[in-house]
């Protein structure tokens, strides 16, 4: 009889995870499809650039200070515990190495998108969300307006556009953090620094790739918060887990895809 | 000269999902230029057949025939272009947040029309004097009021002169003076701008003064229909107790429940 | 925010973002140096590259003169085969050496390249006939361990006598 109960018990487990991932299956392919119709009517998003250029403006301007400064802090606390380590080693000269290629391969992409998808990402889901909920998108609708056209596909271009510049001002701010504690403040010297970072950052081996990475990760982000905020139950309750689903999701996709990135671009080529 | 009707709905069924009809073989048929109301309970299926006449929803059986066509077999310009005729007022408004007053009313006219910057004004600042909100051209719709925001929405309806005015429950939420000032532009602007004026509402009052014709809906069907004058005087019992607002009647008061006495324990 | 605002800022974000690219690109990687330049192509083949990696610099007395473009394997010879390139503006006689050799006792590895004193430079294409692999820290290890071992069994030999 307890067995009987333990059985029907797992078996109703084994169910329900059963259909949370064929669910979870059928959402991605929605999403997919999504995706693509958005990109087939991007047309308007192009031709009426206003609309994008505005976009731009929410996602990646007002994006900026928090970009900025954390770049700065993060260029600043890689050369503070940088420096505690190489120098054991003797290699203290090598700091601008090790910032600059730790801020171009890895930390400029994958942080940046981290605050792109909190603060951009989750701003485009609550508004697109709260769009559908006002029955604003479906007054679209009613006047012969495609609402994906007109309303998403510029905050997906927009998102777009604005990642990679935020990576490599991110990058950029960074290495400049850097220098300012490294050379500044420590007081390595600064022709070292320059010079062995020249040397060892390659421009497509190393650059290119930190390029491609934020390419990729602001074409999941946006695509996870339009997708998130177009899908959310036109409810308060709704549009909030969307938004806090966004941000959870970006941040999972950014990381793996950044593994997944790091594995093809920097130890592929290696065999030689 | 006898006009074929602008909506005509025959014997349509339709259900979100399969189990759950919402409609059940509904028929109704719009004559042009005049105010047509569609009544009932909340959840009798009104506001999903004003979504079928706006063809957001295909009917699972039956037709809908709207400003002549098909609504089955509209593909997406053909759909596009019906829409362009047809002017729908939702609950609330659904004014776009971030435009203001002004860019609401012109947005249609934007999308569809290539007119120089001097005549959009003129055709805005015209639709706005219509509703009476001229003056309000350049506030943002957070700063309206309720009946000032449903206004503009209804300015924003007409901007491309439509055949067919569809209206979402426009009464809703509104105090006294806004509901008169509604109710008086539905029927001013139907019949200046020629057009067809479908509402869906539970105001009965109200409504009965301003619409030509009703249709009385429960549970998915037509119950009853007929002029103002016959429906307030009709004998069928559940639009008695609809029109004079009664608590109790085919509609009971109380939702089904075991035996009070039971409930309270006591002695059967 | 009316657009021309809008414009504005966009437009400063975008310049923004590019210039941070340049600078990324010029001042921290090494867009500015060696990849425009006249160069051409020598071969060497060594018995071991050790971890010799493409792109690796070529140093003549500490210079930087080319950069290792291609590591390949001759099915032949068993032997690899690098392809390098070297700056146009350096010349070297035919006779030069090709050492694998290594930054500091544990950095990574380049070739060095020591001149000879032939009077004929080397041309694209030509192949460098003296080399020296880089050397194996295992072979070394071993090479002491045989050379400490001989040296025991020597020595019990010898108190034996």
């Amino acid at each position: 009889m307890i067995l009987g109960n333990l059985v029907a018990a797992l078996r109703a487990r084994l169910e329900a995870l059963g259909g949370t991932v064929t669910s979870a299956v059928w959402r991605l392919g929605f999403a997919a499809r999504f995706l693509a119709y958005l990109v087939m009517h991007s047309g308007t998003a192009f031709r009426r650039f206003r609309l994008t250029t505005a976009e731009i403006y929410f996602a990646g301007v007002l994006s900026l200070i928090i970009i900025l400064v954390s770049g700065l802090f993060v260029g600043m606390v890689l050369a503070l515990q940088g420096y505690t380590t190489l120098q054991r080693y003797g290699a203290a000269e090598s700091l601008g190495v090790l910032v600059a290629l730790s801020l171009v391969r890895e930390l400029g992409p994958v942080v940046a998108g981290l605050l792109f998808a909190s603060r951009a990402g989750s701003a485009i889901t609550a508004e697109i969300g709260l769009m559908k909920t006002t029955e604003q998108l479906s007054a679209m609708e009613m006047m012969a307006v495609d609402p994906i056209a007109r309303v998403v596909a510029p905050r997906f271009w927009g998102g777009v556009i604005s990642m990679p510049l935020l990576a490599a001002l991110f990058s950029a701010m960074g290495v400049f953090g850097g220098y300012l504690i490294g050379v500044q403040l420590i007081g390595v010297d600064a022709g070292a620094f320059w010079s062995q970072m020249q040397a060892a950052v390659d421009l497509r081996e190393d650059i290119l790739n930190g390029v491609i990475k934020s390419v990729v990760f602001g074409i999941a982000v946006t695509w996870i918060s339009v997708f998130e905020g177009y899908d959310a139950p036109p409810t308060a309750e709704g549009v909030s887990r969307a938004t806090t689903r966004t941000v959870v999701t970006s941040s999972l996709a950014i990381l793996a895809l950044d593994f997944i990135l790091t594995a093809l671009m920097f130890t592929g080529g290696n065999g030689k | 000269m006898q006009q074929s009707p602008i909506v005509e709905i025959e014997h349509v069924s339709f259900g979100y999902d399969a189990s759950r009809p919402v409609l059940r073989d509904v028929s109704v048929s719009i004559p042009r230029g005049s105010v047509v109301g569609i009544m009932g309970q909340s959840g009798c299926g009104k506001t999903t057949l004003l979504r079928i006449i706006a063809a957001a929803y295909r009917p699972s059986a039956g037709r809908a025939r709207v400003l002549g066509a098909l609504t089955t077999e509209l593909d997406r310009e053909g759909l596009f272009a019906m829409r362009r005729r047809m002017g729908m007022l939702f609950q609330f408004g659904a004014l776009f947040t971030d435009l203001s007053v002004y860019e609401n009313v012109a947005f249609p006219l934007r999308e569809h029309a290539r007119l120089p910057e001097e005549l959009l004004h003129d055709l805005v600042m015209m639709k706005l004097q219509a509703v009476g909100l001229r003056g309000a051209a350049h506030l943002m719709p957070t700063e309206l009021s309720g009946g000032m925001a449903r206004r503009v929405a209804l300015a924003r309806c007409i901007a491309l002169d439509p055949q067919l005015i569809l209206y979402d429950e426009p009464f809703t939420g509104l105090d006294p003076i806004s509901f008169g000032v509604i109710v008086r532009l539905i029927r001013n602007l139907n019949d200046s701008l020629g057009a067809t004026s479908i509402i869906v509402t539970h105001d009965v009052q109200e409504a009965l003064g301003v619409v030509d014709y009703v249709y009385f809906m429960a549970a998915g069907k037509v119950i009853a229909q007929g002029r103002p004058e016959e429906v307030r005087a009709s004998g069928e019992p559940f639009v008695n107790q609809f029109v004079n607002g009664r608590p109790d009647g085919p509609v009971p008061f109380h939702y089904p429940a075991p035996q009070y006495g039971a409930d309270l324990e006591l002695a059967a | 925010m009316n657009r021309s605002t809008i414009d504005l800022w966009v437009g400063v974000f975008v310049a923004a973002g590019l210039a941070a690219l340049l600078f990324l690109a010029l001042k921290v990687g090494n867009l500015a140096s060696f990849s425009t330049s006249q160069a051409y192509q020598v071969y060497a083949k060594f018995a071991n590259i050790g971890g010799l990696k493409v792109r690796a610099p070529i140093k003549s007395a500490g210079v930087v003169v080319g950069r290792v473009a291609d590591i390949r394997f001759d099915n032949e010879s068993y032997e690899a085969i690098v392809a390098m390139n070297l700056d146009a503006a350096y010349q070297f006689p035919r006779d030069t050496t090709a050492k694998i050799l290594t930054s500091g006792l544990l950095g990574e590895q380049y070739v060095g390249l020591e001149a000879g004193g032939d009077g004929v430079m080397l041309k694209s294409g030509d192949r460098l006939r003296l080399t020296q692999s880089a050397v194996v820290l295992e072979n070394l290890i071993s090479q002491f361990l045989f050379s400490k071992a001989a040296e025991g069994k020597d020595a019990p030999k010898d108190a034996a006598k």
